[in-house]
């Protein structure tokens, strides 16, 4: 349910308090340090294994590798049953039909971008159509982008409408938010977007697009558990967050558990409260999960390239 | 006139050549390195199994690019690495002297550049000498050519630090192949000096790749890798055959330990054919 905000969204938004910008670098940059190793490094991978939201936005997406990757989802290491399923697949709206029929009856979730991804310019009507499109063909989760254009001129009400309208018109289906924090420029500027969105009616509130650069960092992604653990000590309410972009690596993947752990609290380590967005990332996990399990290395030739 | 005071000396620090860079170990040691009579020549890094993985995902990287060029232009960086070598002629000389002597350091050091600038000849030559238009019957054209195996983990000789590691690492790299190279255990210096002209010698990041420490620590990794295809086990010693199974769990080509002598002026094919593949290629007559 939206909140209704009394006065003026821009008081509201602005009468946030500011981001300490060295604070916040230097606090993502001291908990990257930790290290997590043995017994806490294989649960660490398999979670975030779990957390996975498989990625494929590309224009060249096919129907056929649309289906190789759902199959991946589920099982993401032929070789190794005991390797879990992650948390979804996330394909644009026109793969939805595709993707749904490959993945009935698996357990692993469909999310699909919409509202005009990744710039989001398109007209509200549209937005809405692609929306409702989304969710009629299977899509259980829908990452929406803002209109960072609004966003950044300070009309924060057009903003708010459109996540509400859209809200709507998910019926049942997630809401992610994406606040494409790389045009956002501030971090002042991403906690406020974070705080709107929340208000809105997000289910989750998510980094990047994944098309601009910088995508997910440590020190966005701090400003956000902030925003969210904040949120459900007003509210009461849980909302989930995800990072999505350039976590390539599982070390980066650990990092941003340890993130989550120490900023939002261990409620917001599961899948349903934290994914992490990304296509390339599983198959380090994976190589690392083997190296834990096997004691050697293993290559970039033994798995899939998508 | 005040007393100048006397200059305080600047220290090198031996490091690891890991992607074009140099790198401290991941582990943060170090171990020193003696003259054969015990005199302390330095600190050198003392890699991990992690800065093994660094380096072969490096040597990955650099795969594509590195036997993706021509034959010809791989020769001519090799040879540039040659003329790098000259310059630090008097800097080898020093370092393989503590081992062998003065006089029969520069004789040493000249074999060194001079193999190196062999290998690189044969760049452009392994074509015409290992491959070649099959005669088949049939109206096809039928050509088989030498393709670089991949990533190559090489143990370089413990005995001969400039020659033996010259004559171990050129080969494998004048192919196409990219190189990890597990440098002498007890004299890792010249090592670290050639990894400084190859970083100056127009050799793309990550093709060669340096580390110093225990071989008994690095080799496991190396060999247990997956993606590491192929070994070159010259220098391992005792460990070959447990290398050896290892190295079998992914198929990887394995070059054994011979009874190397490295003071052949034409070693031949002999360590490079061990690392390439034949493609074979079947071609309608006519097109």
């Amino acid at each position: 349910m939206p909140d209704t905000l009394p006065g003026s969204l821009r008081a509201y938004l602005h009468g946030l308090p500011g981001v300490d910008e060295v604070g916040v670098r230097r606090r993502a940059a001291d908990l990257a340090t930790r290290s997590v190793k043995t017994r806490a490094k294989r649960s660490a991978i398999d979670l975030a294994i779990r957390m996975v939201d498989l990625t494929t936005l590309e224009g060249a997406d096919t129907p056929g590798k649309v289906r190789a990757l759902a199959a991946k989802a589920v099982r993401p290491d032929p070789a190794d049953p005991t390797a879990p399923s992650v948390a979804a697949l996330c394909v644009y709206p026109d793969m939805v039909a595709t993707a749904a029929r490959a993945l009935a009856g698996t357990g692993v979730g469909l999310a699909s971008v919409a509202t005009g991804f990744p710039a989001g310019r398109t007209s509200l009507e549209v937005k809405l159509s692609d929306t409702r499109a989304a969710v009629a063909a299977g899509a259980t989760e829908i990452d929406m982008v803002i209109d960072r254009g609004a966003f950044l001129a300070g009309d924060y009400r057009k903003v708010f409408d459109e996540i509400v309208a859209v809200k709507e018109s998910c019926g049942d289906a997630h809401l992610k938010v994406i606040l494409e924090t790389g045009e956002l420029v501030t971090y002042d500027n991403v906690r406020r977007a974070s705080w709107l969105a929340l208000r809105a009616g997000a289910d989750f509130i998510k980094t990047s697009t994944g098309k601009v650069a910088p995508a997910a960092t440590l020190p966005v992604t701090l400003v956000m558990l902030e925003a969210v653990r904040d949120y459900r000590a007003a509210t009461g309410r849980q909302v989930g967050v995800k990072p999505a972009g350039g976590i390539r690596t599982t070390k980066d993947a650990i990092r941003y558990l340890v993130l989550v752990k120490e900023i939002a609290g261990d409620d917001w380590l599961d899948p349903a409260w934290f994914r992490l967005g990304a296509s390339t990332l599983l198959n380090d996990l994976l190589m690392q999960r083997t190296k834990l399990t096997t004691g050697h290395y293993s290559g970039p030739d033994y798995y899939t390239i998508d | 006139m005040a007393d100048i005071p006397p200059r305080i000396a600047v220290r090198r620090t031996y490091k690891l050549y890991v992607g074009g860079a140099f790198p401290r170990s991941e582990s943060g040691r170090s171990y020193p390195v003696t003259s054969a009579s015990g005199v302390h020549l330095g600190n050198a890094a003392l890699a991990s199994r992690k800065d093994v993985r660094d380096a072969v995902a490096a040597a990955r990287k650099a795969f594509p690019g590195w036997s993706g060029r021509t034959a010809y232009n791989r020769g001519q960086i090799l040879y540039r690495v040659a003329e790098m070598m000259e310059g630090r002629r008097e800097q080898f000389a020093a370092e393989v002297a503590e081992g062998v002597g003065k006089a029969k350091a520069h004789t040493l050091v000249s074999s060194a550049i001079d193999r190196w600038v062999y290998y690189a000849g044969w760049a452009d030559k392994l074509g015409q000498v290992l491959g070649g238009a099959n005669p088949v019957s049939g109206p096809y054209f039928n050509v088989s050519e030498p393709e670089p195996t991949g990533v190559v983990g090489v143990l370089a000789p413990g005995g001969s630090s400039l020659l033996g590691l010259v004559s171990v690492l050129a080969p494998v790299i004048t192919s196409g192949n990219t190189a990890v190279l597990v440098a002498s255990e007890r004299a890792p210096l010249p090592a670290v000096t050639l990894a400084e002209a190859l970083a100056t010698s127009d050799l793309p990041a990550g093709v060669a790749n340096v580390l110093t420490g225990r071989v008994a620590e690095l080799a496991a990794p190396l060999a247990g890798h997956a993606d590491v295809n192929a070994l070159d086990l010259t220098g391992a010693g005792d460990l070959a055959t447990g290398l050896e199974e290892l190295a079998a769990t992914t198929l990887k080509r394995v070059l054994r330990p011979g009874h190397d002598d490295w003071s052949d002026p034409d070693p031949g094919l002999s360590r490079v054919r061990p690392f390439l593949e034949t493609k074979t290629v079947w071609h309608p007559i006519g097109l």
